[in-house]
C-alpha cells in the first residue's frame, strides 16, 4: 500500500514534469526530432535556437517590459495593499465593513466582464495604449494580497498595538515599526503570489500593446507563435527557447521560495 | 463627535483611500459601464469626435442570443466543463489525500504538481503544440493509433485537449486547496471508521469526501470561472478557436467581435450574459454540493 502510494505519486509527478523537460530538450535541438528516442538525445545539443528567437523577438527588451509591468503591480500591491490590509484589520473607521465586503466581492468578479469596458476606457478613452501605465492599471493592487495582509495583521496580538499607542506612537508609526516587521512572511507570500499574475498575464497586455517595443515577453512570444513562426527554419526550437526564457524566472522564484507556498497561507487567502 | 462620524480611527480612511479609489475606478465604474454599453448602440469613434450612443433596449442581447458563433462557443464551454471539472476535482482530491500521507520527497512531489500552475500559459502552450501537432511526440508514440486529423486540428478532439491542458495547468493550485482542507479533518473520524471495520477506500468515501465538501464547492466554482475565462489556449493552441470554431470560447468571441470587429456593445452584452451564466451555475452548484 505504502509502496503503491509512492509509485502513483512519482509516476504522476514525472508525467507533470515531462512537458517542462521536453520544452528544455526541444529548445536545445538544432533539428526537431519528434520520435520517442528523440526525447532522450545523447548529443548534438546547441544554443542556436536561443539566438534565433532573440533575432525575431527582442528578448532583452521584452524581459525589461515584463519586469516593469510586474514591478509596477508589485509596488502598487505592496504599498497600497499593505495600507488597506492594515486599516481593514486594525482600525475602526466608517465604511470599513463595506470595503471588506468589496474585497470579497471583487475576488469573484470574472475579469472578462471588465475586459471590454476597461479596453474602451483605458485604451480609447485615456489614450494609454502602448504605455506601462495602461498595462499596470487594471492589476495595480492585487485584492488577494490585500486579503492576505488583512489576515496576517488580524493575527497579531492586540496588546502589542495597545502598548505602542500608549507610548504615543501614531498609527502610521505603529504600522511601520511594529506591525510590518512581524508580517514579513506574509509580505513574501503576497509578493510571490502577485508576481506570477502580471508576469504570466497575456490577454490584457496583448490588448494594450500593439507596438512591439512595448510588449512584455508573454505577448511578443505569443505573437511570434501565432504569426511569424511559419517562416523560421526550426520554428518549434525557437518557440521552445522563448518559452524557456519566459518560464525560467517564475519557476526559479517558485522553487527557491516554495516553502512560502504552504497550503495554510494560500488557503486562508482564498477561503474567505 | 468626529469619532461618531468617521469612526474611532479616522486615519483608516486615509490609509485605505488609494485601494478604495482603485476599486471604484477599475471595478465599479467599468462594471456599470459594461451594463450601460450592452443596452446602447456603442461603437468606436475617432478620438475627440462627439457621437451619440442611442439606447436600443435589448437589441444587443437579441443579436448575441441569435449568433451561431456564440451558440457554438457556449457549446464548446459545456464540453470543456464536462471534461475539466470532474477530472480536476477527482484528481486534485486523490492526489491531495495521497500527498498528505507521504513522508519522503514531499518537496519534490509538491513542486512537480505546482510548477505548471506558476508557469505562463504562453510558455507551456508552446510545448503542448510541439507535443500534439501532426508529427509530434504524442502521435509518434501512438504510431498507427494516432488520430486523423491530428489532435489540435480535429474538431472532436481540439476542445478535449484544451480541457486536459487546463486540468494539468491548474491542478497544483486545487491540490493546495484540498491539502488545506484536509488539515481540518479530525483524525478521530478516521479512527472510529477504522474501528467500525471500514477499509481505506470506504474511509475515503465516508469520511474524507464529506469532510472536504466546502473545499469541493470552492474548487468547482473556481474551475468554472477558469473555464468561463478561457482565452489564451483557444487563441494560441488551436490557432484562434479552430478548426472551424470547434474550440472557440466566449471570451475569444468577445475579443474577435468586440475589439477586432469593433462591436464593443455586442461584446459587452455577451460578457453580461456569460457572467450571469457563471452566477447561475455557481448558485446551483452551491445548492447541490452544500446541501445538508
Amino acid at each position: 500500500m505504502k509502496v503503491l502510494r509512492y509509485v502513483v505519486l512519482f509516476a504522476g509527478a514525472l508525467l507533470f514534469l515531462f512537458p517542462f523537460y521536453y520544452m528544455l530538450i526541444g529548445s536545445l535541438q538544432s533539428e526537431p526530432d519528434t520520435s520517442v528516442a528523440g526525447a532522450f538525445p545523447t548529443g548534438g545539443l546547441t544554443l542556436h535556437n536561443y539566438a534565433d528567437i532573440n533575432s525575431r523577438v527582442d528578448l532583452i527588451g521584452s524581459l525589461i517590459n515584463s519586469g516593469i509591468f510586474t514591478g509596477g503591480v508589485l509596488l502598487g500591491t505592496v504599498v497600497f495593499g499593505v495600507l488597506a490590509g492594515y486599516a481593514l484589520a486594525r482600525l475602526r473607521f466608517r465604511g470599513r465593513g463595506t470595503l471588506f465586503m468589496l474585497v470579497l466581492l471583487v475576488q469573484v468578479i470574472p475579469f472578462q466582464l471588465l475586459l471590454i469596458p476597461l479596453y474602451v476606457l483605458i485604451v480609447r478613452g485615456y489614450g494609454l495604449a502602448d504605455s506601462y501605465l495602461g498595462m499596470i492599471l487594471p492589476f495595480a493592487i492585487n485584492t488577494t494580497a490585500v486579503f492576505i495582509f488583512r489576515q496576517f495583521f488580524l493575527q497579531l496580538p492586540d496588546d502589542l498595538f495597545a502598548a505602542a499607542r500608549l507610548d504615543g506612537a501614531g498609527e502610521v508609526r505603529v504600522l511601520w515599526s511594529v506591525a510590518l516587521p512581524l508580517v514579513r512572511p506574509a509580505l513574501l507570500t503576497a509578493v510571490l503570489l502577485t508576481f506570477i499574475g502580471p508576469w504570466n498575464e497575456f490577454l490584457w497586455p496583448f490588448l494594450v500593446t500593439k507596438e512591439a517595443g512595448m510588449q512584455p515577453l508573454a505577448v511578443s512570444l505569443a505573437n511570434y507563435i501565432s504569426t511569424v513562426s511559419a517562416r523560421a527554419a526550426n520554428p518549434f526550437g525557437a518557440i521552445l527557447a522563448g518559452a524557456c526564457v519566459l518560464a525560467a524566472p517564475a519557476v526559479g522564484l517558485f522553487i527557491a521560495f516554495q516553502r512560502q507556498f504552504v497550503s495554510t497561507d494560500l488557503g486562508s487567502g482564498v477561503k474567505g | 463627535m468626529i469619532a461618531k462620524v468617521l469612526g474611532r480611527h479616522p486615519v483608516g480612511l486615509i490609509l485605505s483611500a488609494p485601494y478604495a479609489v482603485y476599486l471604484a475606478v477599475i471595478f465599479a465604474y467599468p462594471l456599470g459601464f459594461a451594463v450601460w454599453m450592452s443596452f446602447h448602440d456603442y461603437f468606436f469613434a475617432a478620438p475627440g469626435a462627439i457621437v451619440d450612443h442611442p439606447f436600443i433596449g435589448l437589441d444587443n442581447y437579441r443579436a448575441v442570443l441569435g449568433d451561431p458563433g456564440v451558440h457554438q462557443a457556449f457549446r464548446n464551454i459545456v464540453v470543456f466543463l464536462v471534461i475539466n471539472v470532474p477530472l480536476t476535482t477527482g484528481l486534485a482530491l486523490l492526489l491531495a489525500v495521497t500527498l498528505n500521507r507521504v513522508v519522503h520527497a514531499r518537496t519534490f512531489l509538491r513542486v512537480a504538481f505546482y510548477v505548471p500552475y506558476v508557469t505562463a500559459s504562453v510558455a507551456v502552450v508552446g510545448v503542448w503544440m510541439f507535443l500534439f501537432n501532426s508529427g509530434g511526440l504524442v502521435n509518434s508514440a501512438l504510431g498507427p493509433l494516432a488520430p486523423d486529423p491530428s489532435w489540435l486540428i480535429n474538431e472532436h478532439l481540439a476542445m478535449p485537449v484544451i480541457a486536459v491542458f487546463v486540468t494539468w495547468k491548474q491542478l497544483g493550485f486545487f491540490i493546495l486547496l484540498y491539502l488545506a482542507a484536509l488539515q481540518n479533518v479530525p483524525t478521530e473520524l478516521y479512527e472510529s471508521a477504522s474501528v467500525d471495520g471500514a477499509n481505506a477506500w470506504h474511509r475515503f468515501w465516508s469520511v474524507t469526501v464529506p469532510a472536504v465538501r466546502p473545499a469541493t464547492a470552492l474548487v468547482v466554482i473556481l474551475a468554472l470561472i477558469t473555464g468561463a475565462n478561457l482565452f489564451t489556449e483557444p487563441y494560441l493552441l488551436t490557432g484562434g478557436g479552430g478548426p472551424n470554431g470547434a474550440s472557440a470560447s466566449p471570451v475569444l468571441v468577445m475579443y474577435q467581435r468586440g475589439i477586432q470587429q469593433g462591436e464593443p456593445d455586442f461584446a459587452a452584452a455577451l460578457g453580461v450574459l456569460l457572467v450571469l451564466g457563471v452566477l447561475i451555475v455557481a448558485y446551483l452548484n452551491r445548492r447541490l454540493i452544500e446541501r445538508d
